[in-house]
């Protein structure tokens, strides 16, 4: 990163710590856009240079892993039945990134896929569409073909996805190149070795040069938690991807394992809440890879309500990205509608 | 034409990774009872299935070391359950291996359910009785925690096949070790059916390993393997301790000597078998504002 | 283009969750119970009988006999029988294989057990069930492993039991606190009379009946619903009685103390708590609001070791206390049978009456009082989550246990006056600690007088972790390989 390229704000002995931030912090009033000047405020703050940018990530509280773990489970024992299990079904459903993020991808594949994210169950139009599909970057002007006119978005992944191992230049044209099929939304992993190296504002110029080159697309940045390891760290990156922009934070690629956990999208979702209350914007938060079952979304479903509250209850502040999920989805909501346990064949399974 | 009903035998396999293989060797031996009458083929080990059954000890060691003491205690409780149920098959297969008496066979088992119920109970208090925290002279404080030393080869009493067999094995994964075990020679049928019972106990595969076979070729090898971390030569010819204690020599394993004679198993144990794998961790960290 | 799923504001949602409820029906409610006594149940002599109701509804559950001296005197001598000819001289390895079947019993019928227990206490379904019923399992399972085990514990080569313990338990963990009475005695080689609280007898009668399911010797373990201040207050004071092991208030353990003076017998006791739950400015602050939570909330406060004080580092207090609220507002108070309940209700009329005159005390020292809003049922004993702030350390809140769910907030600048704050109290049961500095943690420790000391977590609890108090909270260790020396002649 190039430090003298910041401009300096002078009169100040260091950047504000996280306490600073928060003790100085608007109000909370309305849905404001990521992309804020309110973010940008706090960005001019601590972004300012690689060791202002390091003080501030190192002087975020720091996360006990037993505790946040031991939270998690307590809220994965909440017991979601009848109309509230209903609900939150259907509205998992429609949170949903239908993925495929295989090389084996063709056209094929995709046209399928999008027919099953507009009409989720071919026995019942009540079932809502998914929020999205998500799939890589070439098969974008298929995908949008294929969706036109439906309301669900499509999401691309860039970046050189999933390692991310790739000069900026390949990177951003990456990005680009999806934005130019029609992407919607652009989901971009983030330099875990310049993270983990402690190069942090590299991390986050990425980060601002993928969102500009996103353009009116809206900008979901990866963490890949499971490389991460520690809960700090997962902290300090969703700091970094707010910072930088995001309009969401994802927890995985999917490709590496662990992938997303209920307590790595707690620490996450708690960091969206404090960003949340220093802005005012609302960033959203994307749990991706391993989750399969529709209990398992139900539960992410309790986190959500649990610590950032009803207002990220919504597609448009939080996603799964999962495919085998939507059927045991529907296989549930089919139980719940009609009493009797559905088969695994009643459905199609892309 | 008889009207005695044909019994269905047994097939004696080797107990590796959880699961029942015969010897890759495809090899058996016959095993006789006392008076020389047939009994079963059993299988006879080769090098290579105790290569593989390392293997899987080692792959076991992680879960089984991570997992919490009570957790341990109460998977041998459920050992000691299973055996238990099982007692009459077992006073069967006693009597005939050793040539002994029901009653006494009998009791063999019953001191056997007994010596697994003690260990069981030990597995969450070792810390307590071999670990302490230590008054340094300094504004430190300091613990030292016992730890399972890893990957534990035994040889088994050759003549105590079931009592004898549960006194070296299970104060070895009470503490969190895993094994690979070598079966008395002639009289290995109680241990296999051992392994039947730990294989229904909810013991994770590769905890313990049970190998079948001779002696002299199987107990230098394992005396050699440089990814066993240590052994017990309880039931080691006492020919071979010798040779098999310098072979241990390569990669420092703690080793455990037999006694000049097979001990009186029905004697009531002392820790020792359990702190002889076990490796202590001493922490200092300062203590301050 | 505009996608449905993009809005701006997103609409107002409420994800209610619905009831899910227990279902009872594994329960098997008698309409009345004797006491167990000698291996059976038998009636009183006297023939008195009371009540015990449901907390939470105020529906009867089951009329209870109320032991009398008589009954006391037929308890304590089928015990001290039972200890000299049959379980005294058993090997230890044969009482162990006996405590293992009750663990093992309690393992079988645990949901049963968590049912009852929310029935007759109101705590919430989830905590009978994943603490109370496990933890209860877990300490037969530890002490059955000591029995055959006891030369090995540091008490010498040849320890031996008291005789015959008389054992007083408090009505907040029921279940629990009988597991943690007996099975230390019993592991000794003692035999025991219980005395179940007056208001929850019931998990202790159903414990009575798995220990006949278990086939234990008769007398070895009996139990005695009633009064305290009858069958308690004999029981303790029997000559029959070796050892007595009381937990309760601090204010029934001196009277009890006073009671045995002179008296010759073994006594331990594990009373009241005012702990704080301290937390500093460089603590992990989520997992701290969590600790705050759980230390004074679990168990609707009704905790001896609860983290009543919050001491919190100047810097931090507002935040905390916004957070804290914050947290509280998603806090679930009903219905303890309904699995999604954080906060049951509290077990009785009379500590419901405390808990409110204590509360309001406070409001009239000039301390600020704030509950979430939650609707209450309106039959039973409930009281909402409470916190004080503008709290100074002289008012009775800060320093009488309320026995509630009422947190008192209260800071400091230092170290060093966090430990002078915190140590500023008769009691001495537990405290907290929360700060990502490891060495200060230890400090901490080492100041703090308290019995138990929690580090980045709080309400921890294990069969092998002893756990009792300093000073008036009592003496004496439950748990770990010193819960045994109550229970031995050393």
């Amino acid at each position: 990163m190039d430090s003298e390229a910041m401009t300096t704000v002078p009169g100040r002995s260091g950047p504000p710590g996280w306490l600073e931030l928060q003790r100085t912090s608007r109000p909370l009033g309305g849905a404001v856009a990521a992309g804020s000047s309110a973010v940008g405020e706090v960005l001019a703050e601590v972004g300012r240079s690689e060791a202002d940018l390091r003080r501030f990530l190192h002087g975020l509280p720091g996360v006990d892993q037993v505790g946040a773990e031991a939270r998690a489970a307590s809220l994965a024992t909440r017991s979601i039945k009848t109309s509230s299990k209903l609900w939150a079904l259907e509205m998992a459903v429609r949170m949903i990134d239908l993925t495929t993020l295989e090389g084996a991808d063709t056209a094929g594949k995709v046209m399928s896929l999008c027919a099953k994210a507009r009409r989720p169950d071919p026995a019942d139009a009540a079932v809502p569409p998914v929020a999205a599909v998500c799939i890589y970057p070439d098969l974008v002007p298929v995908a949008k073909r294929a969706l036109a006119g439906s309301g669900v978005a499509v999401a691309s992944v860039a970046t050189a996805f999933p390692s991310g191992r790739a000069s900026i230049a390949v990177k951003l044209a990456d990005v680009r190149d999806a934005v130019a099929g029609g992407a919607d939304e652009i989901d971009m992993v983030i330099d875990r070795g310049a993270f983990l190296s402690g190069r942090y504002g590299l991390v986050l110029e990425e980060v601002q040069a993928v969102k500009e080159a996103c353009g009116q697309a809206h900008l979901k940045v990866i963490l890949e938690t499971g490389e991460l390891v520690t809960y700090d760290n997962v902290r300090r990156a969703s700091y970094l991807a707010m910072v930088g922009g995001a309009d969401f934070i994802k927890t995985s690629t999917g490709k590496v394992s662990p992938a997303a956990t209920l307590p790595v999208a707690l620490v996450m979702l708690e960091a969206v809440r404090d960003f949340a209350e220093i802005t005012g914007a609302f960033v959203g938060v994307k749990v991706a890879g391993g989750i399969r079952s529709a209990k398992d979304a139900l539960r992410y479903l309790v986190v959500v309500n649990e610590t950032v509250g009803e207002a990220w209850l919504d597609p448009s502040l939080f996603r799964f990205g999962a495919s085998s999920l939507l059927n045991d989805l529907l296989m549930q909501r089919s139980k719940q509608l009609s009493g009797a346990y559905a088969g695994r064949e009643d459905f199609s399974f892309e | 034409m008889s009207d005695e009903r044909l019994v269905v035998r047994k097939t004696y396999k080797l107990y590796i990774g959880g699961a029942f293989p015969r010897s890759e060797s495809g090899r058996s031996y016959a095993v006789v009872a006392s008076d020389g009458s047939f009994l079963a083929n059993a299988a006879l080990g080769s090098r290579k299935d105790l290569r593989n059954a390392v293997v899987a000890a080692r792959n076991a060691l992680a879960g089984w070391s991570g997992a919490t003491a009570y957790n341990r205690g109460q998977v041998l409780y459920r050992v000691a359950e299973m055996l238990d149920g099982r007692r009459s098959q077992f006073v069967d297969e006693i009597s005939s291996s050793e040539g002994t008496s029901q009653e006494e066979a009998a009791a063999s088992i019953d001191a056997a359910v007994d010596r697994w119920v003690w260990y069981a109970g030990w597995s969450d208090k070792v810390a307590q009785v071999a670990g302490s925290s230590n008054p340094v002279a300094g504004p430190f404080f300091n613990f030292s925690v016992p730890e399972p030393t890893g990957v534990v080869g035994v040889v088994a009493p050759q003549s105590s096949s079931l009592l004898g067999l549960v006194s070296v094995l299970a104060p070895v994964i009470a503490t969190g070790n895993t094994v690979v075990l070598l079966a008395s020679e002639t009289r290995p049928l109680p241990a296999i059916t051992l392994a039947e019972v730990l294989a229904t106990s909810d013991l994770p595969g590769g905890v313990v390993n049970l190998l079948t076979g001779r002696a002299a070729e199987l107990a230098p090898v394992l005396a050699a393997h440089r990814d066993v971390d240590a052994l017990d030569l309880t039931g080691a010819p006492a020919s071979l301790v010798v040779e098999l204690e310098r072979a241990a020599v390569g990669n420092v394993k703690r080793v455990l000597l037999p006694q000049a004679c097979e001990p009186d198993w029905a004697e009531a144990p002392t820790p020792r078998r359990m702190l002889a794998f076990l490796e202590t961790k001493t922490v200092w960290h300062p203590v301050g504002l | 283009m505009s996608n449905s799923y993009l809005t701006d504001q997103p609409e107002h949602v409420v994800w209610e969750y619905s009831p899910a409820p227990e279902s009872r029906s594994i329960v098997h409610l008698q309409p009345s119970y004797g006491l167990f006594i000698g291996g059976s149940f038998v009636e009183p002599v006297d023939g008195n009988t009371y009540r015990t109701e449901n907390p939470a509804t105020e529906e009867v559950l089951a009329e209870i006999a109320a032991a009398g001296l008589g009954d006391v005197d037929r308890a304590v001598e089928a015990a001290g029988r039972a200890q000299k000819t049959v379980w005294g001289p058993m090997p230890g390895a044969e009482r162990a294989k006996y405590l293992f079947r009750i663990a093992r019993i309690i393992q079988e019928r645990s949901r049963e057990l968590a049912v009852l227990e929310s029935l007759d206490n109101g705590k919430p379904i989830r905590e009978s069930r994943d603490v109370d019923v496990p933890l209860a399992a877990a300490h037969f399972f530890y002490y059955a492993g000591w029995a055959d085990k006891l030369e090995h514990a540091g008490f010498g080569p040849h320890p031996s039991p008291i005789g015959v313990a008389g054992q007083v338990i408090p009505w907040n963990f029921p279940l629990m606190m009988a597991a943690w009475k007996l099975a230390p005695a019993l592991a000794a080689g003692n035999t025991c009379v219980l005395k179940p609280a007056t208001t929850t007898p019931l998990t202790a009668l159903l414990l009575a009946e798995i220990i006949q399911q278990a086939d234990l010797p008769p007398g070895v373990v009996n139990v005695l619903t009633g009064a305290g201040s009858v069958a308690g207050a004999a029981l303790v004071a029997h000559p029959g009685i070796d050892k007595v092991a009381f937990t309760g208030s601090t204010e029934v353990g001196k009277d009890l103390q006073r009671a045995l003076a002179g008296k010759g017998k073994h006594l331990t006791l594990e009373l009241g708590g005012k702990a704080a739950n301290i937390v500093f400015e460089d603590a992990a602050l989520d997992q701290a609001i969590e600790g705050i939570v759980n230390g004074i909330f679990f168990n609707q406060g009704e905790v001896c070791c609860a983290g009543s004080r919050l001491l919190v580092q100047e810097s931090i207090a507002d935040a905390v206390v916004e957070r804290l609220k914050s947290r509280l507002s998603t806090l679930r108070v009903g219905d303890p049978l309904d699995k999604n309940t954080d906060l049951g209700a509290i077990n009785n009329a009379d500590q419901l009456e405390k808990i409110r005159s204590l509360v309001e005390e406070g409001e009239a020292e000039g301390a600020v009082r704030w509950s979430p809003s939650c609707a209450l049922p309106e039959h039973g004993y409930w009281f909402p989550p409470t916190v004080f702030t503008n709290v100074s350390p002289s008012q009775s809140i800060a320093r009488e246990e309320i026995f509630g769910p009422v947190l008192s907030v209260l800071t400091f600048r230092t170290p060093e006056e966090a430990v002078a704050k915190a140590n500023n109290t008769t009691y001495g049961l537990s405290a907290g600690v929360w700060t990502e500095k490891g060495s200060r943690i230890l400090w901490m420790a080492q100041h703090l007088r308290a019995g138990v000391v929690w580090a980045n977590t709080f309400n921890r609890f294990d069969p092998t972790s002893p756990f009792g108090g300093y000073r008036e909270s009592g003496f004496g260790r439950e748990g770990g390989r010193h819960g045994l020396a109550a229970y031995l002649d050393v």
